[in-house]
């Protein structure tokens, strides 16, 4: 990891009485970073926090949003619980996975974009929906999500 | 985007302002004149007002809030710290996102009240990871409260009262919203839920003592200080007093959020929400997110609070009113769920690791139309099996919806049986 995460790192221990209660937000920075924490990333960080490595790898693969493989540049989420699968989030999801040429989760080709399925993101008003890089959009159709994914560079 | 509920009442009525957002905003619209009103009486006075007003938690399980306090010890040598529990996941729940985004003051002014009741230094705000939006919104206002000496030492000029918030990011994990399992994440373990006793009050956050309530629950809190215990028990019932953020979802006109006295009987919120879409006839509902038992359209009449929902072998759950038209698969609802809740299990108790599984297997077995009547029956039994074994509430969250849909519509089930395929042709797609 670069010294500047690190140090950010480092700035967040004071918030917990216990430096660990920092883990997870030292994952986000470590991610944020290189995209994804590997083997070798969850060693640096256990050497930070004073733990085994497999402390931190325990963590990084219990938690959805933390990723230990290489993701697209882009992340796509269909909410498919109930209240969007109802609202026809599973056909929107099908459709998308065909435009972009993934076929079940995965990324494409090209690396540009990694497509998945997400349980409910809190959006059951407002179905369906994607989360893109973070961000919701949401009452679309699949006309509309196909937009929104092509302007994805 | 949602910014204001359909149906507004105390706790919404500014959500749509983004003024509200900001604290002199918050103030000019009577913002802090419940924690003004708290830190004049002694912290003991403030618990039993809040006992007195009846305030039940607003995340799910219904515990008296004042009571909860109560649980925490009066003196420690050690920090006293304050749990706030965002991390919303209960499928067909979205109240707390929105009080997070647009009503974030609340939530911080609750907190603050609960906090000089309780003399804890430090609260930590868990929301969930993917509300990032609400993360925004309560950084900004902590940054706010500090720079107006609203948190940090001798807080409106009262000497030892001393609080720090600290906005955590959860990772995602629908385990995390158990109080036990947030407990363990928040230390930066898997959020694999503790057994219990101790109870967080007396070994909690990094071992220190400890109260977790949900963020709608400390919102409610200013409006009991501010315009007093008769006023909160004037709305909702008896046992449940005041109003909740209800969130209709799935096949209604106007899906959304109401804010609605509790007790509001189901068939008014459905109202609300426009009825069942395009004037069809309506199946069944889930009343409070997808661990609760469905209910059949006959017990539209029931009023949306705990007491009552109860004597329907249901519960009130967080609010999240889930619709199903006439179109509906119950046995796709079943693998839905069931899929769901193998996928969270956090793999801790045998009986729910497995059980989640076994039962998932069997729903979609089913739904494919290579379920027997073998299976079926192992359906109706498996979760007797999990419910009540486990070290925390989710098995049973688990196995309630199962036993629900076999309650009440068994006959879809046995459709598929006996059919060898899915007889609902209009259903939504999984």
């Amino acid at each position: 990891m670069r010294p500047a995460t690190r140090a950010k790192i480092e700035s967040l221990f004071e918030r917990y009485p216990e430096k660990r209660g920092a883990l997870l937000p030292a994952i986000y920075l470590v991610q944020e970073e290189q995209g994804h924490v590997d083997a070798d990333g969850a060693r640096e960080l256990a050497a930070l926090f004073e733990l085994e490595p497999v402390e931190v790898w325990e963590v990084l693969t219990f938690y959805n949003m933390f990723y230990t493989e290489p993701q697209g540049r882009h992340h796509v989420y269909v909410c498919t619980n109930l209240p969007c699968s109802l609202r026809g989030a599973r056909t929107l999801l099908k459709g998308l996975e065909s435009h972009l040429g993934v076929h079940g989760a995965g990324t494409t080709k090209d690396g540009r974009i990694t497509i998945g399925h997400e349980e409910c993101l809190g959006s059951c008003g407002t179905a369906p929906m994607l989360r893109v890089d973070g961000r919701y959009h949401e009452n679309l159709d699949l006309a509309a999500a196909r937009r929104i994914v092509d302007e994805l560079e | 985007m949602i910014v204001e509920p359909y149906v507004k009442n105390y706790l919404s009525e500014h959500y749509g302002d983004d003024a509200f957002r900001t604290l002199a905003g918050y103030e000019a619209m009577g913002g802090f004149a419940g924690l003004r009103k708290a830190v004049a009486l002694a912290p003991e006075q403030v618990t039993e007002l809040v006992k007195a007003s009846g305030l039940r938690g607003r995340g799910g399980a219904g515990f008296a809030t004042g009571l909860k306090w109560s649980f925490m010890p009066k003196t420690s040598d050690r920090m006293k710290v304050i749990v706030a529990n965002g991390d919303e996941s209960e499928p067909g729940s979205f109240k707390d996102r929105l009080i997070m985004e647009r009503g974030p003051f609340e939530v911080l002014e609750g907190i603050l009240i609960s906090a000089w009741a309780m003399g804890a230094q430090r609260t930590y705000l868990y929301v969930r990871g993917e509300y990032q939006e609400a993360i925004r919104a309560l950084e900004s206002a902590v940054k706010q409260l500090h720079a107006r000496k609203l948190l940090g030492k001798n807080i409106l000029g009262k000497k030892g009262f001393e609080h720090d918030i600290v906005v955590h990011s959860g990772a995602g994990a629908y385990i995390c919203g158990e109080e036990t399992g947030l407990l363990e994440s928040l230390e930066g373990k898997k959020g694999q839920p503790r057994k219990k006793p101790p109870f967080p009050a007396q070994h909690g956050a990094f071992g220190l003592p400890t109260t977790v309530n949900n963020v709608e629950t400390f919102a409610h809190v200013p409006f009991i200080l501010d315009r007093g215990v008769e006023w909160f028990k004037g709305r909702g019932t008896e046992k449940s007093p005041g109003t909740t953020l209800f969130g209709v979802s799935g096949h209604v006109e106007r899906p959304g959020l109401f804010e609605l006295p509790l007790g509001t009987p189901l068939r008014e919120v459905l109202g609300h929400a426009g009825g069942v879409r395009g004037g069809r006839r309506l199946k069944g509902v889930m009343p409070g997110g997808l661990s609760m038992p469905i209910l059949p359209p006959t017990e539209l009449e029931v009023p949306m609070a705990e007491e009552f929902l109860s004597q329907k072998g249901t519960h009130l759950g967080t609010g999240g009113v889930m619709v199903m038209d006439e179109s509906v698969c119950m046995v796709r609802v079943a693998t839905v769920v069931s899929y769901f809740f193998r996928d969270e299990s956090c793999g801790q108790c045998t009986q729910c690791r497995e059980g989640t599984a076994w039962v998932h297997k069997l729903c979609q077995k089913i739904e494919q139309g290579r379920g027997t009547e073998a299976d079926l029956a192992l359906l109706g039994d498996v979760p007797a099996l999990m419910e009540g074994q486990t070290i925390c509430a989710f098995a049973d969250a688990a196995a309630w919806p199962i036993q629900g849909l076999l309650r009440h519509f068994r006959d879809d089930f046995e459709a598929h049986v006996r059919e060898k395929k899915c007889p609902f042709p209009e259903s939504f797609e999984l």
